[in-house]
């Protein structure tokens, strides 16, 4: 994509994402704004996964660490705004220690030991109840204002989620486009290569890990504000995996990816809900013929277009 | 008398009881082009890979400007100055061209820190703009690397092996699966690179009238000893080499 197709994209989506809240009743204002929390969650796991070529399967801990941490200190009495910083540092730092492994394992090692990290995280939130609350979990989790304009509204709230997302999109693809970005892309491309020319591999490797836990602490802080009740079940390994797909569905390592597998994760099994009963089969079987059709994520459908057009085969964007 | 650039001594590499590179011992000079020829499974490639620190080697000693570089990883040995090319192709397909020569040297600028908040090119685009111009691929500058032609991404590979401004690179097989119109561009390159900045190459190469052309002396391994070293008059001239390896 040019940058010109960038820049229209983003000028049309945030039109339609400014816009419609006022076209919506509440509850797709609030699917609107669960949608944006897994956006912010899968733009980290985007830069592990489809940028810096890491399998994580934890990404859910992060995102629960990220709830948790908010509920916890509102529960007693700290601010918001207090919580949010403290969900992603803690969580850059958790990310650190997670990277540790990719430093000795890879592929489907690595996807055993993040996967083995999110069941243990997961059984910290279930049982240390004097912390978490348990499988009860912390119930009246509050809304935060900002500038004495507050944000409890189901509108003000996307808004603010929206603001947000924003913000980490730019910060992410500032970061995508210093040299930070190009040696992450180095070293999924080839390990090897990037250590011969200076790259430090276990660096970048923990950096890509610890910045993408931290986008998933912030938006599981947002979760938690969203939500207003934080318990085990939203972190479980289904919820990496559902990440995961997201990131993969979307078109790992490119920058609107995230955005539109999240919008398969979250809103298409609400547009499935027709099929009653079948509707999460009906989601399955969606995901299968997405990624037989389109190996690449849902962004390299342009590139297909084109590519059919020119009669020629088309090149797949990204590594998974 | 010029001290030695790089200088190997005693180079042993066995797994088990098979000894790939046995009491390896060579110098290059300063602004020399240093040629390793062999046959297949002489041991040219483990040698290569143990100076380069992807292998370690068994015993023996490698120094770099009379320092001890022996155990080196490859990414201390770049930070040195010692730039490489792989015997396979080894670009970044994703990336564009352009990309391509700048991560091979941005790391060589500022802390990690600095980079995250540097230009995107890191005050390297003029750097490899030049030596875009110098390769002939500043028309494919901003394509993927993985697009273009075997040979011009066998160019773009050497050249990123130049990027960081090296003391010295080691370059395996840089004619290997290159059509044969453009070895001599090839060979002029590296003669240009070595001319204007004085810098030091080894070269494996298998193509004979490309080392024989190229290098100031060479090396000649068998069963992973030394058979020969000399200048290129002298290895056609050597009988044993004759014998070993360029009889036919």
């Amino acid at each position: 994509m040019t940058r010109r197709s960038h820049w229209l994209i983003g000028g049309g989506a945030a039109i339609v994402l400014l816009g419609a809240p006022g076209l919506l009743r509440s509850y797709g204002v609030y699917l609107l704004s669960y949608w944006l929390v897994f956006v912010v969650a899968t733009m980290g796991l985007n830069l592990t996964v489809g940028y810096a070529g890491q399998v994580s399967l934890g990404h859910a801990a992060f995102l629960g660490v990220g709830a948790y941490s908010v509920a916890i200190l509102m529960k007693a009495g700290h601010s918001f705004w207090l919580g949010l910083p403290v969900a992603a540092a803690l969580c850059f730092v958790l990310g650190l220690g997670l990277g540790f492994p990719a430093l000795r394992v890879q592929s489907i090692y690595l996807a055993f030991a993040t996967l083995g990290f999110n069941v243990a995280m997961w059984l910290v939130m279930r049982n240390e109840e004097w912390l978490t609350g348990g499988t009860s979990g912390i119930t009246d989790v509050g809304r935060p204002g900002v500038l004495g304009w507050s944000l409890t509204g189901g509108r003000a709230y996307y808004y603010f989620e929206l603001a947000v997302a924003a913000a980490l999109g730019a910060l992410l693809w500032r970061l995508l486009r210093s040299p930070w970005g190009r040696a992450f892309t180095a070293l999924r491309d080839n390990p090897i290569r990037a250590e011969s020319l200076g790259i430090h591999v276990q660096a970048y490797t923990l950096l890509a890990f610890a910045i993408g836990a931290a986008y998933a602490g912030v938006a599981g802080a947002l979760f938690a504000g969203l939500v207003q009740f934080v318990e085990p079940t939203p972190f479980s390994l289904g919820a990496s995996f559902l990440m995961y797909l997201m990131v993969v569905v979307g078109g790992a390592g490119s920058v609107f990816g995230p955005a539109l597998g999240a919008a398969v994760g979250v809103l298409l099994p609400e547009w499935l809900r027709f099929a009653q009963g079948w509707y999460l089969v009906a989601f399955g079987v969606a995901v299968v013929l997405l990624m037989r059709w389109l190996p690449g994520g849902l962004v390299s459908i342009p590139d297909r277009v084109r590519a059919r057009r020119a009669g020629a085969a088309p090149t797949t964007r990204g590594r998974t | 008398m010029t001290a030695p650039l790089l200088e190997v001594v005693g180079l042993e590499k066995s797994y088990g009881a098979i000894r790939a590179v046995d009491g390896v011992s060579f110098s290059v000079m300063p602004g020399e082009i240093f040629g390793v020829i062999g046959p297949n499974g002489s041991g040219k490639t483990t040698m290569f890979n143990s100076v380069l620190g992807q292998i370690r080697p068994s015993a023996g000693t490698i120094a770099l400007e009379g320092r001890d570089i022996t155990h080196l990883s490859p990414l201390q040995l770049s930070r040195r100055g010692v730039g490489r090319t792989f015997q396979a192709l080894q670009v970044f397909g994703q990336m564009t061209v352009r990309d391509n020569l700048i991560v091979a040297a941005q790391e060589h600028r500022g802390t990690l820190l600095r980079r995250l908040f540097a230009a995107a090119d890191n005050g390297l685009g003029a750097r490899a703009d030049e030596l875009l111009a110098q390769f002939r691929l500043r028309d494919v500058a901003h394509r993927r690397a993985g697009e273009l032609s075997y040979g011009q991404q066998k160019l773009v590979d050497i050249a990123m092996a130049f990027m960081s401004d090296p003391v010295l690179v080691l370059l395996d097989e840089p004619c290997a699966g290159v059509h044969p119109g453009l070895v001599d561009g090839i060979r002029r390159l590296l003669q240009e690179l070595n001319q204007a900045r004085r810098r030091s190459f080894v070269v494996i190469e298998h193509n004979m009238e490309f080392v024989q052309q190229l290098c100031h002396r060479i090396l000649v391994m068998v069963e992973g000893r030394v058979l020969a070293i000399g200048t290129p008059a002298e290895i056609r001239a050597n009988r044993q080499v004759l014998d070993a390896y360029l009889g036919a």
